[in-house]
């Protein structure tokens, strides 16, 4: 028996793409991890928290932290949502000192799903096969709260029949920010359309992220675009074969 | 109503040429920073970053302190340190010393924070001629604008739009070749600054151990401004005081390098009191006034209080997707992008323009070239509570409200969570018609929605 591991697949990949959650479920499986899913998890709250609403965040930080209380490994398929977890709830609970101290053994336990794959599982060739031209898009979030570059660059090289071009500017916004998307419509979507054009200049076929949120958006402008780029998240790409 | 914020966004948005001319020089003035403190270039950048952070948050919590020692060695040199509390006490002290010395003329070097005061406009409704004498500065002042950009103030300004100012303002003829554009006001620049009874200059930096106002620039006006007239008089914000000289070997290798990709800037000048016997030029007499304008409000927040970190060298705002978009004038006071974010909320309370601290998709780009390490995107999250707190009971915000309530009770009942998706699902996304998503689907088309979420698809696996 494997060690096992939780899966938070996040609100919105549980609602919208859940294919990428089955993809990270394979995934682990194959490497002999045990994969439960909690049912009782919905959302990390990030969405009342960047939008000003702490106290709502906070009951739903409560509600992940009574969900994920006995899980040794948190894997997300989000490098925003895992930042909102590992940095975050530290901001919403600061005068709380006994649920300070429960998310202090949180964070420790979250992982982002291309770090967890290359730290704590320590693999880099996963067995996939991907015949395409891919471009990587850097999630700001996994990128700047995280620190995470390297890891879905080396699980991508890893991949046979897999060529990776690098997008440049490789590390701009690609303007979803949550509600900032609709609050800000016009600018995010702006934003977006610098992101399309530095993807369509690659040449590549597919755009691959660790974010759900980030391919949403990338996806939506690129449909809007009429160009027929796809966008997938890096499990799609791990778990294919 | 779009606030008026939205309204000059979507303004500057819809503006090809504009778009073009900020998104070109932040380019520039970006790539330039990028090289500046790479790796080759500056190996030990974290580490004074880490350092410069240290020596702000030092002096910034022991304020009291050095300001007390800066107002000692600037009077120990034969200086007057003047603490003045808002714009009104600014002015009232330059006109009352411009009447009792006979003065009409001011030159004038690049500040920020006379910007935050309107020092300009203040002196000439009083009948004094403040000339600016850094040239965009004296375009901008030509053109009536406030400036774009913390550095390049008249960055949205093509050599077209310089040469129309000109033409209209000062009876030339049209001129487009740049060089003589300059020629053309330095000439006119070089007669004000030999006519000048008072010259007034900002500071980038207050040493409490020495008395000295520091000043960086590339032109060579600000030191013209601080020599020549007889009167010295520095304006400057009371967080820019640092404890020692040696400080200055941390700051000066970040400030260039941040702001414009410069090693160092062509001068820093270091002004220590008015001119000693045997001295072949300064001026006789040396103020600095030490603006609070609102500064000392910042304090009592241990975090927040980091915005008073700041040393204005633009990279922020370089680098910002957002300002590189809405540009410098959407912003409702003079300091702009994610600085001038934070800032304004801070200074002028969170209801002046309540959607600021959320023109922001929080991607962190402003966090991470902050030299002195502000964490910028923290405290917009925490003026975006802050204004929650703050707001008014409107219909949409009322509505906003509920949202996130209803949001926060789905997702604390994991059964009714599962409910309402499958719902959404079954009814279809496209057919709801409400504003967020009309909003969406202006920019970009929805995602097809899944036959079944995820977990139900765990249950069947």
């Amino acid at each position: 028996m494997g060690q096992r591991v939780s899966l938070f697949v996040t609100c919105i990949v549980d609602q919208l793409f859940p294919t990428v959650g089955l993809a990270m479920a394979d995934v682990l499986e194959r490497l002999g991890f045990e994969v439960d899913f909690p049912e009782s998890q919905t959302c990390c709250g990030q969405p009342a928290f960047n939008s000003g609403y702490r106290a709502e965040a906070r009951m739903v930080a409560r509600h992940f932290l009574d969900t994920f209380e006995s899980s040794p490994f948190i894997v997300i398929p989000s490098g925003s949502c895992t930042a909102m977890i590992a940095h975050h709830f530290a901001d919403l609970f600061h005068k709380d000192p006994e649920t300070l101290a429960r998310v202090h053994s949180l964070e420790k336990r979250v992982f982002e799903f291309s770090t967890f794959l290359t730290q704590v599982a320590g693999v880099e060739d996963v067995g996939a096969r991907f015949d395409d031209i891919v471009t990587f898009h850097d999630g700001c979030h996994a990128l700047r709260e995280l620190g995470v570059k390297d890891a879905p660059r080396r699980l991508l090289a890893r991949v046979r029949g897999l060529e990776l071009r690098e997008l440049s500017p490789a590390e701009e916004c690609c303007g979803f920010g949550g509600t900032f998307a609709v609050k800000f419509s016009e600018l995010s979507g702006a934003m977006v359309r610098t992101k399309v054009e530095a993807i369509l200049r690659t040449g590549a076929r597919t755009v691959v992220s660790l974010d759900p949120s980030c391919l949403m958006q990338i996806q939506g402008a690129l449909s809007r675009a009429g160009s027929n780029v796809r966008t997938m998240h890096l499990a799609e790409v791990l778990a294919s074969r | 109503m779009p606030s008026e914020f939205h309204q000059k966004a979507h303004e500057t948005l819809a503006n090809a040429n504009l778009q073009l001319a900020i998104f070109t020089a932040t380019g520039r003035l970006k790539d330039k920073r990028v090289e500046a403190v790479g790796p080759g270039e500056l190996p030990d950048y974290q580490e004074l970053r880490t350092q410069a952070n240290a020596i702000k948050q030092h002096a910034i919590d022991n304020l009291d302190h050095y300001l007390e020692l800066f107002e000692r060695n600037v009077a120990a040199r034969g200086g007057h340190v003047v603490y003045c509390k808002d714009g009104t006490e600014v002015s009232d002290f330059i006109l009352a010393l411009a009447r009792e010395r006979g003065a009409h003329l001011i030159v004038k070097s690049k500040s920020m924070t006379t910007e935050e005061v309107d020092l300009n406009e203040r002196l000439e409704h009083h009948g004094l001629e403040s000339v600016e004498t850094d040239l965009g500065e004296y375009i901008l002042q030509l053109a009536h604008q406030r400036p774009y950009h913390i550095v390049a103030p008249a960055l949205h300004m093509t050599r077209y739009d310089v040469a129309e100012v000109f033409t209209r303002r000062l009876n030339v003829p049209n001129e487009i070749v740049i060089e003589k554009q300059t020629a053309l006001a330095r000439s006119i620049l070089r007669q004000k600054f030999l006519a000048a009874e008072i010259g007034i200059s900002g500071a980038n930096f207050l040493v409490a151990d020495s008395g000295a106002v520091v000043i960086v620039e590339n032109e060579g006006n600000a030191r013209l401004t601080t020599s020549a007239p007889k009167i010295h008089i520095t304006i400057a914000g009371i967080e820019k005081v640092i404890p020692r000289a040696q400080d200055l070997a941390t700051f000066l290798k970040l400030l260039a390098r941040s702001a414009t990709g410069q090693l160092l800037s062509v001068y820093t000048s270091f002004l220590s009191g008015p001119r000693r016997p045997g001295e072949i030029d300064g001026p006789d007499e040396f103020y600095v006034l030490l603006l609070d304008n609102g500064r000392t409000r910042l304090l009592p927040d241990k975090n927040k209080r980091q915005s008073l970190f700041c040393i204005r060298c633009g990279a922020c705002l370089n680098t910002c997707p957002v300002y590189r978009r809405i540009g410098g004038h959407t912003f409702p006071w003079v300091y702009s992008g994610p600085i001038g974010a934070i800032l304004t909320p801070q200074f002028m309370g969170v209801q002046q323009e309540p959607d600021l601290p959320f023109a922001s998709s929080l991607c962190g780009a402003c966090g991470e070239v902050c030299p002195v390490k502000i964490d910028i995107p923290k405290i917009l999250l925490e003026l975006r509570s802050d204004v929650k707190k703050a707001e008014t009971r409107d219909k949409q915000n009322r509505l906003e409200k509920l949202s996130f309530r209803v949001f926060a009770w789905l997702m604390t009942h994991p059964r009714l969570y599962e409910m309402a998706g499958k719902m959404l699902r079954s009814v279809g996304v496209p057919s709801i018609q409400a504003g967020p998503l009309r909003a969406w689907t202006s920019q970009r088309d929805l995602p097809p929605l899944p036959g079944r979420s995820f977990r139900e698809m765990w249950r069947r696996r």
